[in-house]
């Protein structure tokens, strides 16, 4: 089935060939990385994950979203969703790979990787996160190319999957929810103490996953022969307004939590991202911006007659994953560096360099997509034939 | 090939077979090497004990930061700790600070004059229950069975941060860039670090491996005290019995094994 | 160009990238590694083990040395001649063998080994002035 990969028409080439030259620049500036060490980023002492840690945690989200189209096909029999599982399934896999790729380049010795192996941890959280993380990889690949490859040929896909799809659906809440627990069982930072961390993170990734699958198949249906579906999508419409709500809703209660109680170390960590802390404050409009993007999400989404127009509904996806990943991103995790357990500030702010890696490695997770994509939906135009 | 029984019997016989050369060969080549004693490891003849190290530091007795700078020169001196100009990239051990700043959850608006001008020494505190070891996926940071130090084994980190993210008190850092241009006088008998591995404080455990005292509290004249937090006879417990002592974030239930009298 | 014109030239043009090493370098063999003893080194006259033994297990050597400092605190090793030993790569080893050009490296580049070793455990080239 690969071979459906390497043949497509002129845009599919120039597309391919422009991701690969953002993955070139985004090599060459990793290998300066490797070279320098992490200095050439924006990183500090006080403020030791930045960028790639933050799109990092926003595609793990992704990650997980692919699970919104497998759930109700396999446990509710929506059979509406039968023509876009292997669509989840393959977003899935392209950002798993974006996801193991942000960290091995946010690693200050990537050469010794293979020690989380060799001296396995189970106490640190880390090594859970490898672990899942992988698995929901190797879950992906293994259904979604069975599954396929079973469709091409007319045939019902082998029963010793079954199993592994029911394992894939509590397998993509675990990958967020450990995630998750990476930063909100840390003592010192109060801004990630939460218990509401992983409910917002599995939140928000159920709006931003969706939301990107709801833009592949609009494009999808552009350039291709197979059309997803209107009712598939706006399924996934109203899947994404519902989560997009829960999200933002979860925010405020944090806001509540920490501004009723007036505790200073719960409050001067969205005092610095939202009005800014002591003559700091350059994620003031981007947190904003944030928020005011989710809140537009949120009534183009839940309006079924803004929802019900494609165009409109396109918009929409796009204004709440750039919300979603300005939050989840840059926000939380600057901002639960910023004030530092010395209640320093040490303003982060990505260098240059940082974005064009963090850039490639986006080239790639979507050099993937395609591929992907691409063979799925020459699959499914080869049997409409 | 033709797959009958007799085929795949002849075929396990001669794997069998194949498997065994090894094993044969390995007890002929024994019998030539002269067997040699065991080698023995230990630990030396002078070094100091304990279950589990601590150090109360008497904040009474510095006035400004010029006092503590001999104590962080001392440190940063014999372990090679770099010295860098972007200050986003700075490495340190053992630094002053302010009384908000070493104890947030204390701060007042209005405290005692003396209190509030005073540096005040941080480090890492070697706690008993140290989030940071829970954190490290390789354990690269780990907790010493033999005395409790919170040690680093530079060789396996893998520079992912978590630890640092981890650790309430700020204690590490990280070397962003290659350290050895930056070491002004190389301490020969101490390694330095490369790019990309984590780094703090290691209560001079080569120190104490030969008999020595922790090279801060050598150099503090009195004012910084060290011993086990065990021994009810050490001088850490009895300062900790005769001062009122606080330490750092002690809400948090890390432990920490640096006390403050103030 | 017919399928068995393709297959031979391709052939002929991978032998010829796979047998480079060889017919790049014929008759330029590299000769075997001499490390060199300094004075000092030649006065101890023996090494921590054997050098058979530290030959070919010099680097097993230093990993039970390193976990044992690092992870237990233990510093001092008796040989199986019940000779002690500081275990230090630093102090020890580089205190009689100080010439890493001429010892160390003279082996490692002949067998193209790159240790990481001495990013950290030699003196330090680029200091500060």
């Amino acid at each position: 089935m690969l071979e459906l990969a390497i043949k497509g028409g002129k845009k599919y080439y120039g597309w391919m060939t422009l991701l690969m030259v953002i993955v070139g620049i985004g090599f060459l500036l990793y290998l300066r990385q490797l070279d320098f060490g992490l200095g050439i980023t924006g990183l500090s002492r006080d403020v030791s994950w930045g960028f790639y840690i933050a799109n990092f945690t926003f595609l793990v989200g992704v990650a997980a979203g692919g699970v919104m189209v497998v759930l109700p096909y396999y446990l509710h029999d929506y059979k509406a969703f039968g023509k876009v599982t292997i669509l989840g399934e393959f977003l899935a896999i392209a950002s798993v790979v974006m996801c193991v790729t942000f960290i091995l380049v946010d690693l200050g010795q990537p050469a010794r990787i293979m020690n989380v192996f060799l001296y396995p941890t189970p106490n640190s959280v880390l090594f859970w996160d490898t672990v899942v993380l992988n698995g929901y990889l190797f879950l992906n690949i293994i259904i979604g190319w069975n599954v396929l490859e079973a469709e091409r040929n007319g045939v019902h896909y082998q029963k010793w999957l079954k199993p592994l799809i029911y394992i894939s659906i509590p397998w993509a809440v675990s990958i967020h929810t450990v995630t998750a627990y990476l930063y909100c069982g840390l003592p010192g930072r109060g801004f990630w103490m939460t218990a509401i961390l992983a409910p917002r993170f599995l939140s928000s990734a159920f709006a931003a996953g969706p939301a990107l699958l709801i833009l592949c198949c609009l494009i999808i249906r552009r350039v291709s022969n197979f059309d997803p579906g209107r009712e598939q999508i706006q399924s996934l419409a109203k899947i994404v307004a519902y989560a997009i709500c829960v999200n933002v809703f979860f925010f405020l209660c944090e806001v509540f939590v920490a501004f009723y109680s007036q505790i200073p170390e719960h409050m001067d960590h969205l005092k610095y991202l939202f009005v800014g802390l002591h003559g700091h404050g350059a994620y003031v409009p981007w947190m904003w911006a944030s928020m005011i993007l989710m809140l537009i999400g949120i009534i183009l989404t839940v309006n079924p007659i803004t929802r019900k127009n494609e165009t409109v509904l396109a918009v929409a996806c796009v204004v709440i994953f750039l919300g979603t990943w300005i939050d989840k991103g840059l926000g939380m995790i600057a901002g639960g560096f910023t004030p530092s357990p010395l209640h320093e500030i040490n303003e982060y702010i990505p260098s240059l360099p940082e974005i064009g890696i963090a850039l490639g490695v986006w080239a790639m997770g979507f050099l993937v997509m395609t591929a992907l994509f691409k063979i799925a939906v020459s699959v499914k135009e080869e049997i409409r034939a | 090939m033709d797959s009958s029984r007799r085929r795949i019997l002849q075929l396990l016989g001669v794997s069998a077979l194949a498997l065994t050369t090894r094993p044969v060969f390995n007890a002929f080549a024994k019998e030539e090497v002269a067997a040699e004693a065991e080698s023995v490891i230990k630990a030396g003849a002078k070094s100091l004990k304990a279950k589990q190290w601590a150090m109360v530091i008497d904040t009474r007795k510095f006035d400004s930061e010029a006092d503590l700078e001999p104590l962080i020169e001392a440190c940063h001196k014999i372990h090679n700790v770099p010295r860098l100009q972007n200050k986003r990239h700075e490495i340190k051990w053992l630094w002053g600070t302010h009384y908000h700043n070493a104890f947030p959850g204390k701060a007042a608006q209005f405290l005692a004059e003396k209190v509030e001008q005073r540096p005040y020494l941080v480090l890492c505190n070697h706690c008993e229950n140290p989030p940071c070891v829970r954190a490290c996926p390789t354990k690269a940071t780990f907790k010493r069975e033999s005395d409790g130090i919170v040690f680093m084994d530079f060789h396996r980190c893998i520079g992912c941060r978590f630890c640092m993210a981890a650790c309430p008190f700020g204690a590490r850092s990280f070397n962003f860039r290659d350290p050895r241009p930056f070491i002004a006088e190389t301490n020969k008998e101490f390694p330095t670090r490369m790019k990309g591995v984590v780094e703090k404080c290691n209560f001079c455990a080569e120190r104490l491996a030969v008999g020595q005292l922790p090279a801060c509290v050598e150099t503090s004249k009195g004012a910084l005290a060290f011993g086990d937090l065990y021994d009810a006879k050490s001088d850490v417990r009895k300062l900790i019995r005769t001062n009122y002592t606080i330490r750092r974030k002690q809400t948090l239930g890390t432990e920490p094994s640096v006390y403050y009298i103030v | 160009m017919n399928n068995k014109t393709l297959i031979i030239t391709g052939l002929v043009i991978f032998l010829i990238i796979v047998l480079f090493p060889f017919w790049y370098m014929r008759g330029k063999a590299a000769p075997a590694p001499e490390p060199v003893l300094t004075p000092k080194a030649k006065a101890a006259q023996a090494c921590v083990r054997s050098t058979e033994y530290m030959r070919s297990e010099h680097m097993q050597l230093l990993d039970v040395w390193r976990d044992s400092v690092v992870r237990d605190g233990n510093r001092i090793y008796v040989n199986p001649q019940g000779k002690e030993f500081n275990m230090s790569l630093s102090n020890t080893c580089l205190d009689c063998h100080s010439n890493k050009a001429e010892f160390c490296d003279r082996c490692h580049n002949y067998a193209s080994v790159r240790p990481y070793c001495w990013s950290c455990h030699i003196d330090n080239p680029k200091e500060k002035t």
